[in-house]
């Protein structure tokens, strides 16, 4: 009854939120809305841990064999929390900010909530193509209706970019249903379909370029950047800190299990093209001078590594990324916060018009630090713990013969991210004041909140992971399982 | 059977109306409760209720899927008249007359839903045609309807020249009219495939699907918009089920011989309909090019002939129609028929800025609305042929294309600055709206709604 309750709850609120008049109570609403959902992922974590709390099913379109079958696997424990902890995360964050109809952006907000709530829990491949179009279409009205000044051109190029993926996943889905046993979308379904040799590499391909594009992966980013820039920071928090996990989501759980041989065959190439996008975009960070085209950029690449780790295909590396998942969408939406801040305050995004401002605003400066230093992936934060993982898997990887190259190309990039963070971070706080920011900024109680809360996550997960890994352990060991074509082989 | 001799008996019955009823509120009742009646009469018959037993000879037979597909047809019919009934009084003076030709129109649309004889798939056809020639120029002082009625008449003549060449063609190689004719070998004479093929080319035309298509856009950019608004979407899945009655049917055993050809059509189809629209400035036009394009993705079910997409025509008939008499509605009551018209639309009238939405997304195929469930059975069938994995993926890269301009009529709508068309609406018309908006979605939740009529 987990997932249902997930599910249930930001529908019927964010349904219930076009209704209201009243922009601070609509506001209020929001926030209660998502904690009541962020208790009930922890009490599934903790409380209902039983199977029969964590699935659900009813029948759904009998005549084509498809269900609406949801439920909480550990990676689905992990994404789930992430998107409950997430939300209530951004509207703390954001509580000061002023949107004309407020009624209409936080309930396109909660049911952005649904999509994402639903593509992580769904295990019916038409459901789970459902959910994944419906968390794009309040995305697309939030980013056009409320974003910077080329809102409509940059959102439609991201709209066309993600339904082109996603409409080509719709044909790979129907072709390997057509192929599994009994004709039916379930998920035990699709990892039973025959799999066949030439139509498997071109059903790979089309799904690849689905998850691809919402992670995204070099050279399918170009949409990213500038969605980044021009959606409003609350909106770009999600987008970046759990929409994009949907591709990786997709990735280990729809693509990798069920087109396994295509994922040897073709792991070579698609490592290549992520490791080649790491470095493309660290080395555009180091370039960036606005903020948010930098975190933009820095997170193509953490999401690189993440690519490149899954076609590793080992242990450590599927739990690297089970827990850099968690800790990606976490960083970067307390990175977000302090440049919303700092844009809020100073009427800039730009690094050449900041400076000096931990001496006004010694807070804000600690908390972002934090958070930088566990974006660079230092010991002790949570990135360290992700990034080690996935490198060791990267490394001891028997699927590839090139492990070297791409564990030292993958390297360097993490060298690159502290170039570009550490001088984001000195140009930005220290150094000299000038006239923009002399004033100075003292955070507001909720803003406070919302970064230690965040600060506290990165050090809890950074010194005790095991907290985490335990969830996700019997999921990675499944895929994997799964995964491997040797098992093929012997059959 | 119902339905056809009703159809027929309302159509004579309004013409009466035109000078029995003074008031056009009681002719307007009058064609509503037609279709009611109708509807009605055709649903019963589902179940059993025969009102009139004819012995036709084997040429008429109302199987289940005949009749789904005119109930679909008829509660389609009935929410254009609740929907645009009071739009048709602007168009002329011959108030009642325009009823009694869409109640011949609806007869022509249940004989070619159930045609057993090429004889009367060509009756069927020619029925549909008629009348629409006639609706097409009823806007007698304008020129552009004017010259859209001729052109209508001149081109669908000569396309009714090649079908009944092809039927002739048929029947000199087979030796009867009969569609139902049991053999195990398909005929594979020159003259009966040349038959078929003239007879696939004159469907094609009347289903505007390309390079057939010519006339289109500018037949329904001529016409009076609210009879564009029936010819583009009941009348084009009229065509549609005679098209796939005929080659189910006549040409079943032949698959191999028409298969690729049909494919290429559809593909051309949805590329010049896709295309083309991206293109126009005005919504209607945009809408005559993107009833082309949803033309092509019908034309999947023929292409594929399997139960998947019988099922699928009828539930894309549903769908299709449905958004496209909704956006029509609203379409009409504009003075401004550009893209730019419907600028900050959304601040006018919220609430028909936001069905018009859910129209538009039902159009471009993003799921929980009936168009996303249509478009999957379309793929699905396609794809259950295991042929021309091509095809499937061309018709989805076109579906995105078609994003490109459904989506530019929701930009204008929510994110444009301007002031809006003042229009006036009854509240009777948005609460239809609403329900037919409520319909796409419920369709596009459970689709069985429709399905399983198809069998229980």
């Amino acid at each position: 009854m987990i997932p249902v309750f997930l599910l249930v709850i930001p529908l019927a609120t964010g349904l219930g939120a076009f209704f209201f008049k009243d922009g601070k109570t609509v506001r209020a609403w929001a926030l209660f809305s998502s904690l009541i959902t962020l208790t009930g992922s922890i009490v599934g974590l903790t409380i209902f841990k039983d199977a029969s709390y964590q699935e659900f099913h009813a029948s759904w379109i009998s005549s084509i064999n498809t269900s609406f079958s949801v439920k909480l696997d550990g990676m689905g424990q992990i994404l789930c929390l992430l998107t409950a902890v997430s939300f209530p995360l951004v509207f703390l964050s954001t509580w000061n900010s002023v949107y004309k109809k407020p009624n209409s952006f936080f309930g396109l907000m909660l049911l952005m909530q649904v999509g994402l709530m639903g593509v992580f829990l769904a295990m019916d491949a038409l459901l789970f193509y459902f959910f994944w179009e419906l968390a794009l279409i309040p995305a697309y009205f939030l980013c056009s209706q409320w974003g910077g000044e080329q809102r409509i051109a940059v959102t439609f190029k991201f709209f066309i970019y993600t339904f082109t993926g996603s409409i080509l996943m719709l044909v790979a889905i129907i072709y390997i249903y057509l192929q599994t046993p009994d004709h039916s979308f379930d998920i035990t379904a699709f990892y039973n379909s025959a799999a066949n040799g030439r139509a498997e590499s071109w059903l790979f391909w089309m799904m690849f370029v689905a998850f691809a594009i919402k992670m995204p992966i070099w050279p399918l980013h170009t949409w990213q950047p500038d969605t980044y820039e021009q959606s409003p920071t609350a909106v770009t928090m999600i987008l970046s800190g759990v929409m994009v996990k949907m591709g990786v989501l997709g990735m280990i759980r729809w693509l990798i299990p069920v087109l396994h041989i295509s994922f040897y065959q073709w792991g070579d190439t698609v490592t290549t093209l992520a490791v080649t996008g790491m470095l493309y975009a660290s080395l555009i960070a180091i370039q960036q001078d606005d903020l948010k085209r930098l975190v933009a950029y820095s997170s193509i690449a953490h999401i690189g590594l993440m690519c490149a780790s899954l076609f590793a295909e080992t242990h450590s590396g599927m739990q690297g990324v089970m827990i850099q998942m968690f800790n990606h969408g976490i960083n970067i939406i307390g990175l977000w916060i302090v440049i919303e801040l700092i844009e809020r305050q100073f009427g800039t995004r730009k690094i050449s018009q900041l400076g000096g401002l931990a001496q006004r605003s010694p807070a804000m400066a600690i908390l972002l630090v934090v958070v930088a230093l566990a974006n660079i992936g230092l010991p002790l934060t949570n990135g360290f713990i992700g990034e080690f993982l996935m490198f060791n898997g990267i490394f001891a990887s028997t699927v590839t013969k090139y492990y070297v190259v791409f564990t030292v190309l993958a390297g360097i990039t993490i060298i690159l991210a502290a170039v570009y963070t550490l001088n984001m971070i000195r140009k930005v706080f220290y150094g000299e004041t000038n006239i923009l920011t002399a004033p100075g900024y003292s955070l507001r109680f909720n803003e406070t909140a919302a970064l230690a809360i965040i600060v506290v996550l990165v050090f809890v997960i950074g010194v005790y992971p095991k907290l985490f890994l335990d969830i996700t352990r019997e999921t990675s060991e499944f895929i994997l399982q799964k995964a491997d074509v040797r098992t093929i082989f012997n059959k | 059977m119902n339905a056809l001799i009703l159809t027929a008996v309302f159509g004579v019955i309004m013409m009466f109306s035109s000078f029995m009823l003074k008031s056009k509120a009681a002719i307007r009742g009058l064609a509503v409760a037609g279709v009611a009646i109708v509807l009605i009469a055709n649903i019963l018959e589902m179940s059993g209720t025969v009102f009139f037993k004819i012995d036709t000879k084997g040429m008429i037979g109302f199987d289940r899927f005949a009749l789904l597909f005119n109930t679909i047809v008829f509660v389609c019919t009935l929410v254009y008249f609740l929907l645009s009934a009071k739009d048709i009084e602007k168009v002329g003076i011959n108030y009642s007359e325009y009823f009694s030709l869409i109640f011949f129109v609806l007869c022509g649309i249940t004989l070619s839903s159930s045609f057993r004889s090429l004889l009367m798939l060509f009756l069927g056809i020619e029925i549909i045609s008629i009348p629409l020639y006639i609706l097409t120029g009823s806007d007698k002082r304008n020129l552009k309807s004017n010259e859209a009625s001729l052109k209508y008449f001149l081109l669908g003549a000569f396309s009714t020249g090649l079908m009944l060449m092809g039927i002739a063609m048929i029947y000199g190689a087979t030796g009867t009219f009969s569609t139902m004719v049991e053999t195990k070998e398909a005929p594979t004479s020159a003259l009966f495939i040349s038959g078929m093929l003239l007879l696939m080319f004159s469907m094609a035309f009347k289903v505007s699907a390309a390079p057939f298509h010519f006339w289109t856009p500018d037949v329904y950019d001529g016409a009076p918009t609210v009879f564009t608004s029936f010819m583009a979407t009941i009348v084009k899945v009229g065509a549609f089920i005679a098209f796939i009655r005929l080659f189910g049917d006549e040409f079943g055993n032949s698959q191999p011989q028409w298969q690729l050809l049909i494919a290429l059509i559809t593909a051309i189809t949805l590329f010049i309909g896709n295309i083309t629209a991206v293109f126009q400035q005005s919504v209607k036009r945009m809408l005559a090019y993107s009833s082309i394009s949803q033309a092509g993705f019908i034309m999947l079910s023929i292409y594929a002939m399997n139960q998947d997409a019988k099922e699928g025509l009828l539930l894309y008939t549903a769908a299709y129609c449905l958004a496209t008499i909704g956006i029509f509605a609203v379409l009409i009551k504009l003075k401004d028929y550009s893209f730019d018209g419907f600028n900050a639309f959304a601040k006018q009238q919220p609430l028909l800025a936001a069905l018009t939405t859910i129209f538009l997304l039902s159009l471009a195929g993003i799921p929980l609305t009936a168009g996303f469930l249509s478009k999957f059975y379309m793929l699905k069938a396609a794809a259950a042929t295991g042929k021309y994995l091509w095809l499937v993926i061309f018709a989805v890269l076109m579906a995105v294309v078609s994003v490109y301009y459904y989506f530019r009529v929701i930009q204008a709508m929510y994110f444009k600055d301007g002031d809006g068309q003042a229009i006036e609406v009854s509240p009777a018309f948005k609460l239809t709206l609403t329900l037919v908006a409520a319909l796409i979605i419920l369709l596009g939740i459970f689709p069985n709604l429709i399905i399983n009529w198809l069998y229980f």
